[in-house]
């Protein structure tokens, strides 16, 4: 259309509508640039976790008698010791033991494979004498041979043998862990927060307590554990290792996010509403806790929640108050020697063998599921709890 | 016209921060009658109504001097608490405030905690008769339990009036209740306020010449932080003395 027919004619709009364009493929390429890191990551890592969720069994015929009570090694067949995991051969006399009507049985058990005959089934390289090969070759003829669901890794804390070896320790490791830091950090940076924006009178000091706030909140990680080591186990005595010192050490770093998110949520509660709750000659215990505190919630809730799921992903300052110990036993209290997911996934990724490197992504995903389900969790809570104005 | 006074401010200066918002004012403001408070934007209505019931205290940079007597007590007298000075001077805001909860909550919350009705039948009382005083009782009767904030403005206006009475104050101040309103919301405003004065002290704040001449009984003309003259609603509309009270009502300035 001309000019003269067109009064909406704008000689600037072809060069306006390039220019929004660029700007969004800008923002739309930034975007894709992450999503790909993100997935290229997800994709490795589910490459060679995928196959930790498969381990091999060998099915033998496992004797229960006094001599293989005594050593494991009687229990089955000579040429089939160095094709099975030692560490669930060496349960075998701790079973007789709970299970005496087993003596002078003879069964036919799946045993649990070493990790190397695991390998080989797996199709990744292998360490076997050419006299097991044989032998594990002919077992497979026979269809002896099996790959099952891995229980093993859910149910077992670390061992020596990767075979062996699970993340449930470092679970719990994590779960008490996180549980000692929120019950300090959520209730301190809780009230923190409310007092700097609800009593304090915005002055000099309140603003001197907000740059040191935010000034925590930068500090490197392995500082923090460096503290913890000083005060927690030096000073305070408290046992090394433990979720309780590793619980403190996080709440520590926890705190500064915490009191940041939860003033952000109390001064998004409109001024109205306190002055409602005032006008109506409330006290200001009443209008905080009961009007302002209830409409910040979700906010501070969500803001909590991401902090904890920093926290579980933070291994610097936890390896250094000892949470890194070699772990084959759940912790039962906060005061026992525990480690975390990501402390495990670390050592398991420094280990030789190829077996760990698998369990290595597998602790990795079950990690990141937990961390999704936490950011979900966080989402859902806000939505939940949101009030429609 | 009978006049008893209820509020007598003598002296009033206020500073936020370095700025003086409002200068020696000396004024009488009477029992059961509506006083209106007029003048131009930034003249210091809204801080002089928040000197009455001493909601100032809670901007740092306030400070005030001078004494508002109400019932014959200074207010700001060191053993008179704010708190209570509150509860017994009601107000009423600009935007519509109700608590995001529901309307029964928002009438009941204020009165349990004050401890002047119990939980249970005698709160529910209390709630009926204080909606029934806003003149809203019709229309949320049946709704007791959804959300205040899912009213319409002029409805959540009046449930914010029904929540002030519902703490038995004397004196309900309120600052351009109807300014956010409709015309249909403002007239019934307009008439809940000429019953209320009735049985309560009202001073409100309004840009509305119309309003103020319907409804006041008293209007105060303030410019710049003074109190530039105050009298009968009658005197102040048609028989103004001072020349700056004649220019603003009729619209040349303000
Ligand atoms: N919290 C505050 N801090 C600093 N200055 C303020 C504050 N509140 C008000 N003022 C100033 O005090 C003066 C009077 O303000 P006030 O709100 O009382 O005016 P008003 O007459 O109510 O105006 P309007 O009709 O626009 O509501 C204005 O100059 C304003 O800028
Ligand atoms: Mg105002």
């Amino acid at each position: 259309m001309s000019k003269e027919m067109n009064p909406f004619y704008d000689p600037s709009l072809k060069k306006r509508h390039l220019k929004d364009k660029l700007f969004k493929y800008f923002t739309i390429s930034s975007l894709s640039i992450s999503l790909i890191f993100l997935a290229i990551f997800l994709g490795d890592m589910i490459i060679k976790g995928s196959s930790a969720i498969q381990q091999t069994y060998i099915q033998v015929e496992v004797s229960y008698n006094e001599k293989s009570k005594k050593s494991y090694r009687k229990a089955v067949e000579r040429k089939y010791i160095n094709l099975l995991s030692r560490a669930a051969l060496r349960e075998i006399p701790m079973k007789m033991k709970n299970n005496p009507s087993l003596m002078g049985t003879k069964k036919l058990v799946w045993m649990l494979a070493d990790d190397q005959v695991d390998m080989y089934m797996k199709e990744y390289y292998y360490k076997i004498k050419s006299r097991d090969l044989k032998t594990l070759k002919a077992l497979i003829g026979d269809s002896r041979v099996e790959k099952k669901f891995n229980t093993i890794f859910f149910t077992h804390g670390d061992s020596k043998t990767p075979e062996y070896s699970g993340i449930l320790s470092a679970m719990v490791g994590t779960i008490l862990t996180l549980i000692v830091a929120m019950a300090v950090a959520f209730p301190i940076g809780v009230a923190t927060a409310v007092y700097l924006e609800e009593f304090s009178s915005h002055g000099k000091w309140s603003q001197f307590l907000e740059v040191n706030i935010n000034n925590l909140a930068a500090i490197p990680s392995i500082l923090f554990g460096l503290l913890g080591l000083a005060i927690f186990i030096n000073l305070f005595g408290f046992p090394r290792s433990s979720a309780l010192v590793g619980g403190l050490t996080l709440a520590l770093m926890t705190l500064p996010i915490i009191v940041v998110s939860s003033r952000a949520a109390l001064r998004s509660v409109p001024a109205s509403i306190r002055q409602a709750g005032y006008g109506l000659g409330l006290t200001k215990v009443q209008v905080v806790k009961d009007h302002v505190l209830p409409l910040a919630f979700p906010g501070i809730m969500t803001g909590s929640i991401i902090g904890l799921a920093q926290a579980m992903g933070e291994t610097a300052p936890l390896i250094i108050v000892g949470m890194i110990a070699f772990i084959p036993d759940s912790p039962s209290s906060i005061m026992d020697a525990a480690t975390v997911m990501p402390a495990q996934i670390f050592t398991w990724a420094g280990m030789p063998e190829r077996a760990y490197i698998e369990r290595t992504a597998a602790g990795i995903l079950v990690l990141l599921t937990v961390l999704i389900s936490l950011n979900a969790l966080a989402v859902i809570l806000r939505k939940k709890f949101e009030v429609k104005w | 016209m009978k006049k008893n006074t209820k509020i007598n401010v003598k002296d009033l200066n206020l500073w936020y921060g370095e700025k003086q918002a409002l200068h020696n004012l000396d004024v009488k403001l009477y029992e059961n009658k509506i006083t209106a408070l007029i003048g131009p934007s930034g003249c210091g209505k809204s801080t002089f109504l928040r000197c009455l019931n001493r909601m100032n205290d809670l901007v740092d940079s306030a400070k005030i001097e001078g004494n508002v007597i109400i019932d014959g007590k200074n207010i700001y007298d060191k053993d008179v608490d704010e708190v209570s000075v509150r509860k017994r001077v009601g107000m009423v805001f600009q935007q519509p405030n109700p608590f995001p909860k529901s309307i029964y909550e928002n009438i009941a919350y204020a009165p349990l905690k004050h401890g002047i009705v119990k939980k249970g039948s005698e709160c529910d009382d209390l709630v009926e008769e204080s909606l029934h005083g806003a003149g809203i009782w019709d229309e949320v009767k049946d709704s007791l339990k959804e959300p205040a904030t899912g009213l319409s403005g002029g409805q959540q206006q009046r449930i914010c009036i029904a929540r002030t009475i519902a703490v038995k104050p004397d004196i309900i101040l309120m600052d351009e209740p109807t300014s956010a309103l409709d015309p249909i919301s403002t007239e019934k405003i307009e008439a809940l306020m000429l019953e209320l004065k009735k049985k309560y002290t009202i001073v409100t704040v309004t840009h509305n010449m119309q309003q103020a001449a319907r409804i006041a009984d008293m209007t105060a003309f303030f410019h710049l932080g003074k109190l530039i003259e105050y009298d009968e609603t009658e005197t102040i509309f048609v028989n103004p003395k001072e020349k700056k009270t004649e220019d603003y009502i009729t619209g040349r300035f303000g």
